[in-house]
Parts: C-alpha cells; sequence; structure tokens
C-alpha cells in the first residue's frame, strides 16, 4: 500500500447525506475479479445516463474539479453494503483524502486499507469547506502526522486511532504485521480449542 | 460479587489474542463466511504472496449474489460465470468447503449458517458483507468486512479491532396482530434514522424481542447495519437453544445440553452498563412501508409521504426532495395510493421458512394483480424444498407468483433478476437505495405479509385487513 503523511490537492465538493457504497459504485461493477480499474465506474449513475452519455448536472463532471484528490461529503458517507469495491474506485479515481462529519464504520475501515485517509471533522467545518470549493478552486493541505487540514487561511485539527495513523504513514501490509503474531495466535488456538468437541465445521 | 457484562464484553474478552494500549485488539475469528462478489481480490492476495488460508475448517463459502433463480445454469452473463468459477477454483486451491450452485447446502450465506448450525451463540463469525450482523439473532458477535479484512482472516484467522461501544434498543409491550420483526426493526430505524448506531454493537431487548421467533430476530439484526451499526445482537435463550437443538453443525446429547449452557450463560448480565440505551414500545409499531431512498425513509400504511415544506430547517430537507423525486412520488401522497408492478418476495432479511409461510397465507386463494409481476425467492435450498414439502410453492404458483430457486435476487440485482428504470417494487429485502434494485428501479420495503397483499391489490394496503394475518380466517 501507498504510504501517505502529507497530501496537498483540489476539493470537490459532495453535498448529499447519506452517500451509500451502491452510489460510489453501483453492483453491476462488483463482478469483476480484479482490485484495479473501478475509478471509472465512480458514481457511475449519477455521472452518467442510461446511454452512457454524461450528465451535465452533476458536479463532478464540471471540469474545474476535473484534478480534485480532496472529497468532501455529508454526514455518514459510505453507509450501506460493505464492498472495498467503493474506496477502490474512490483511490482509483485519483482520491485519496475524504472528509465528512462521519464515516460508516466498514467504508471507514475499508479506506485505510487502501491508502486513502478519511478525516471526521466538525460540521461548521465541512459546510464551510462546501461552500468554498464550490465557487472558486479550493486547495487543503493535509499533515498527517500532524493530525491537520490547512486551507492556508485556516487550519483545524482532526482525530485519527494511532494504528490507523501508523497504517498509513508506513504503507504497512496489515497480514504481513498480523504475521509477526503468529505464535501468540498459535497458542491462543491451543488453549482457546481444548476440550472443544466441534470446531462447526470438520 | 464481580461487575455485570454484556454479552458483547463476554464474547469479546474470550476472543482477544492480543491487547495493547492504544492498539485495537486482536481478535480471533470463530467463523468465516465466504462469497463470491467479495473473495476473489482476497483470495489473489493470499496467491501474490505464497500465504494460505490459516483454518479452513472455520471457513466455509457459497455462491449467493450472482446466482440464476431460473434456468439455474444459464448464467448468461460471463463476468458474473467468470465470478462464479472464480470462487470454485479458489476453494478447490485453498481446501475450503464450497456449498455451489449444485450443492444441496447452496443459499444465501446469511441463510444457510443458521441452518446448518454454523451459526452458534458467543462464536465470533465475519464475512464480507454487511448484512452479516443477521447472525447476531444467535447471540454470535457478527459483522461485515471489506475485502483487504477478508483476506486477513483467510491468513490470520484474526482481525485487528477497536472494542465497539454498546447500544442498547428495548422495546416493550407485545407486537400487535399484523405488525412483524421487519416492521419492528424499520420503525426503529424510521424513529432514530440511519446512523445511530454507527460505532456500536446494538443488543435488542425488551419483552418484544424476547416473544420473537429466531428467524423474526434473524430479521430484526439482519438490518442493523441500514442503523449504522456493524453488528446487532440477541442474547441467547431457550428460544435459541430450540432452534439449535438437531442442527446438522452442533453437537448432540450430552455434549450438547453442555454447550446449551455456556450459551445460555452468555446473556447479558441484570444491570449490565451499555453506553447507550433507546427505548420503544411495541404499541407503537404499525405495519411500515419505506417511501424514500434509505431505510428511514419510512412510514405506517396509513400514513403520507411526508411534505418537504412542513420540515424544520434542521432536518435534510434536500434529502427528502431528492428521494421524493426519485421515487416519483408527490409529497402528502397516501401510501395505500402507491400502485406497483412488482413484488420480492425473497433476501437475507425474509427468505427463511416463516417468512414464506406467512406471505402464503396471505396470498392464499388470492390472485396476482394484473398490473403485478410476483417473485419469491427461497433463501435457500433447503428453505425451497421445506416449503415445498408443505405446498406452499402450489399456493404462490396458484395465485400467479413464480417460484425460484435460492439466491439474493432481486435484492440487489447482480444478478438476472432486476426491476426495470422507473418501475416500481414492494420488496421484502433490506435496502431502498437508489438503482438498489436495478438502475432507476424504486424499491418499497416491507414485510413479506405486506409484500403478499400488494402482490393481490397492485398498491399498498394495510395487511391486518386480512384475517389471515392477525389471527383470523
Amino acid at each position: 500500500m501507498e504510504p501517505l503523511k502529507y497530501h496537498k490537492g483540489l476539493v470537490y465538493p459532495l453535498n448529499r447525506t447519506n452517500v451509500d457504497t451502491d452510489q460510489i459504485i453501483p453492483k453491476q461493477f462488483l463482478k469483476r475479479i480484479e482490485r484495479k480499474g473501478f475509478g471509472q465506474f465512480l458514481f457511475y449513475h449519477w455521472r452518467f445516463h442510461d446511454d452512457g452519455s454524461i450528465r451535465e448536472d452533476f458536479s463532478l463532471n464540471d471540469p474545474k474539479y476535473q484534478s480534485a484528490s480532496i472529497l468532501v461529503g455529508g454526514e455518514n458517507f459510505g453507509c450501506g453494503s460493505s464492498r472495498e469495491h467503493a474506496p477502490w474506485a474512490i483511490e482509483d479515481y485519483g482520491f485519496r483524502v475524504v472528509i465528512a462529519p462521519s464515516f460508516a464504520d466498514i467504508f471507514y475501515n475499508n479506506c485505510f486499507k487502501n491508502g486513502i485517509l478519511p478525516i471526521e471533522l466538525p460540521n461548521e467545518v465541512v459546510n464551510r469547506m462546501m461552500e468554498k470549493s464550490s465557487s472558486l478552486p479550493y486547495h487543503l493541505e493535509v499533515d498527517l502526522e500532524k493530525q491537520i487540514v490547512s486551507d492556508g487561511e485556516s487550519e483545524v485539527s482532526f482525530d485519527i486511532q494511532s494504528y490507523h495513523k501508523e497504517m498509513l504513514l508506513n504503507g504497512w501490509d496489515e497480514i504481513a504485521v498480523t504475521l509477526t503474531y503468529e505464535e501468540e495466535i498459535d497458542q491462543f488456538e491451543k488453549n482457546y480449542e481444548k476440550g472443544v468437541k466441534t470446531l462447526g465445521i470438520s | 460479587m464481580s461487575q455485570p457484562q454484556t454479552i458483547v464484553d463476554k464474547i469479546w474478552n474470550k476472543h482477544v489474542i492480543h491487547k495493547e494500549e492504544e492498539k485495537p485488539d486482536l481478535l480471533y475469528i470463530d467463523l468465516h463466511l465466504v462469497h463470491e462478489v467479495t473473495s476473489p481480490q482476497a483470495f489473489e492476495g493470499l496467491r501474490m504472496k505464497q500465504r494460505n488460508v490459516r483454518r479452513p475448517d472455520r471457513t466455509f463459502a457459497t455462491m449467493d449474489h450472482n446466482v440464476p433463480t431460473k434456468d439455474r445454469h444459464v448464467i448468461k452473463d460471463l463476468v458474473s460465470k467468470k465470478q462464479m468459477e472464480t470462487l470454485k477454483r479458489n476453494c478447490e486451491e485453498f481446501g475450503v468447503r464450497l456449498a455451489d450452485i449444485d450443492h444441496p447446502d447452496q443459499g444465501i450465506v446469511h441463510v444457510i449458517g443458521p441452518d446448518l448450525g454454523l451459526t452458534q451463540p458467543g462464536k465470533t463469525i465475519v464475512c464480507g458483507d454487511s448484512h452479516t450482523s443477521t447472525h447476531g439473532a444467535f447471540g454470535a458477535l457478527a459483522f461485515g468486512i471489506g475485502t483487504s479484512e477478508v483476506e486477513h482472516v483467510l491468513a490470520t484467522q484474526s482481525l485487528w479491532q477497536a472494542r465497539p461501544k454498546t447500544l442498547q434498543v428495548h422495546i416493550d409491550g407485545k407486537l400487535g396482530a399484523g405488525v412483524t420483526a421487519k416492521d419492528l426493526i424499520l420503525a426503529v430505524i424510521g424513529r432514530y434514522g440511519v446512523r445511530f448506531g454507527t460505532g456500536h454493537v446494538i443488543e435488542y431487548t425488551g419483552e418484544a424481542v424476547r416473544n420473537l421467533s429466531m428467524e423474526e430476530r434473524m430479521t430484526v439484526c439482519n438490518m442493523s447495519i441500514e442503523a449504522g451499526a456493524r453488528a446487532g445482537l440477541i442474547s441467547p435463550d431457550e428460544t435459541t437453544v430450540e432452534y439449535l437443538r438437531g442442527k446438522r453443525y452442533v453437537p448432540e446429547g450430552e455434549d450438547f445440553e453442555t454447550l446449551a449452557q455456556e450459551w445460555l450463560d452468555l446473556a447479558s448480565d441484570e444491570g449490565a452498563v451499555y453506553d447507550q440505551t433507546l427505548h420503544m414500545h411495541a404499541d407503537e409499531i404499525e405495519p411500515q412501508v419505506t417511501w424514500g431512498t434509505n431505510p428511514s425513509q419510512c412510514v405506517p400504511v396509513g400514513a403520507k409521504v411526508p411534505d418537504p415544506e412542513a420540515m424544520g430547517a434542521d432536518e435534510d430537507v434536500d434529502g427528502v426532495e431528492r428521494a421524493i423525486e426519485y421515487m416519483g412520488l408527490q409529497a402528502n401522497q397516501s401510501i395505500e395510493s402507491i400502485e406497483i408492478e412488482h413484488v420480492f418476495i425473497g433476501s437475507c432479511t425474509n427468505s427463511r421458512l416463516s417468512d414464506l409461510r406467512k406471505a402464503a397465507e396471505i396470498v392464499q386463494g388470492g390472485r396476482v394483480h394484473e398490473n403485478v409481476t410476483a417473485i419469491v425467492v427461497p433463501g435457500s435450498k433447503s428453505v425451497k424444498e421445506a416449503a415445498e414439502a408443505e405446498g406452499l410453492d402450489t399456493i404462490f404458483l396458484t395465485a400467479g407468483f413464480e417460484w425460484r430457486d435460492a439466491g439474493c435476487s432481486m435484492c440487489l440485482a447482480m444478478n438476472d433478476d432486476i426491476v426495470p428504470p422507473g418501475e416500481r417494487c414492494a420488496s421484502t429485502s433490506n435496502r431502498n437505495f437508489e438503482g438498489r434494485q436495478g438502475n432507476g428501479a424504486r424499491t418499497h420495503l416491507v414485510s413479506p405479509e405486506m409484500a403478499a397483499a400488494a402482490a393481490l391489490e397492485g398498491k399498498f394496503v394495510d395487511v391486518r385487513k386480512y384475517a389471515s394475518a392477525v389471527g383470523g380466517g
């Protein structure tokens, strides 16, 4: 996984609440067995008409957001299905940071496995970012080490679990980390399964 | 005496492999359920790093999302076909047991786990599917995970997890006649919204919950994720024990009795403290219909579509307006005036034998409305066989329903069962998101009884007008 320490980028505001992962990536694209190439399907039915032509009324299609790499969304971003195809699509499209007042748990976790930094900020801060980015080009600087988001005029700090932070800063392969605890897992299993008659499937 | 504990505390403490300050706990996973959609990239990840599945004997796979529910072996979509073949190949290569399309155990992963007795109280259960919360009905800690976590569990049989907060949803009283478990959970989400459970495990308690059968409890826990909670559970009791007695993967005789006592001891202690508690009374709950594009946008069947102009400034007026527009409805339109073209009875929420029985009681002797296409999709092959053994298929077929093979079907339209753009479906599934049942499709979530009645009348009606729904006739 790509480490993420610092990111500066153009903001794209998606001013909707409860954006579910079915909207982020519709079901017909979940049949692929690859991990890459989902960016073209991001927000598919909001970006495209049924015949595949571009929907001018959807803001992400506005050329001014073409190089955006920070997505600012509404409450409960990423709710619904656990599909990791959602962060795959967001990352593949070019976003590295997602900011919202709140995130759904599974989506939030999935982001860290894919080099995306999800940042929870208070409603009024997110609203201000929405406002500023919907008219003029608006850039944010995100410093993960210091846990600060800045727009050059003001800055705001954010919370993150130290485990998540370290994982992103170092771009760790989480399984490799866990496998360093393999002996503990072995020992746990030995005690745990002592005297157990059936494990379930055997 | 030790501090009273919740069931979540008890399960959690038994499964912690490694604990450290400032870090999530490394949690042992008892059972990993796998399906074709969220696993291919995980198996590929193992292959690339030359890793193995640590415990194939704690892993069980099936095919459900993509499978056709008629003409079983004609998989027109080649990408779907490839995904199913990939699961088969992966299971063979890594030694994972698979109930594939021809296997007698095949079905929706959250229907077969409990039915086989793989799901048991006290277990930690994960699956790359958000509706894994279903298994919480047994007093298991069960939650959905992403594909990276699927790979992690395959490789290590564990997950790094921060201890969740607990949220008690307490429902006093008895549900009225014709009011179902589906109405209960929709009413809770309708009142408290789609994110009150975020960061929490919900425990459902109270008389109305205690009186539910295991299959009804599964319906409730299934939709915990629609409230934002990754997991929702119900403390085990005699209902749980009796349901599991005799299931295939549950021990027999004295071993069962010993295990059953352990299960009962898992129940939350009297006086256990939750981070938060919400109360409702069963009297307040009526048959529900969703009108919008998330499950909290629901009202009692006798009510009306809300009016954004009458809403307060602090409410999500934009969201409501957009939902009404997408759904092709009018503000203040009565729910009972909404005409439908499709009915879907199925999904991991409502496709078990008791769901089909209750729908069949409404349907018996009736006729599907001429404007409606109605399908019944049993949750598993064994549910289908059991339903046929008692003649439910005949009741549905005689009334003009289609009787299909097991799978996720029209819940998420990853197969051939799709609601066309602009058309409207009364559905017993769990999500009414935009495009969920097909691009442009309009979904109204209801109970199996309400869906059955809507099929007959071509529009929503209060199922309580049917004597069979209220215990008469």
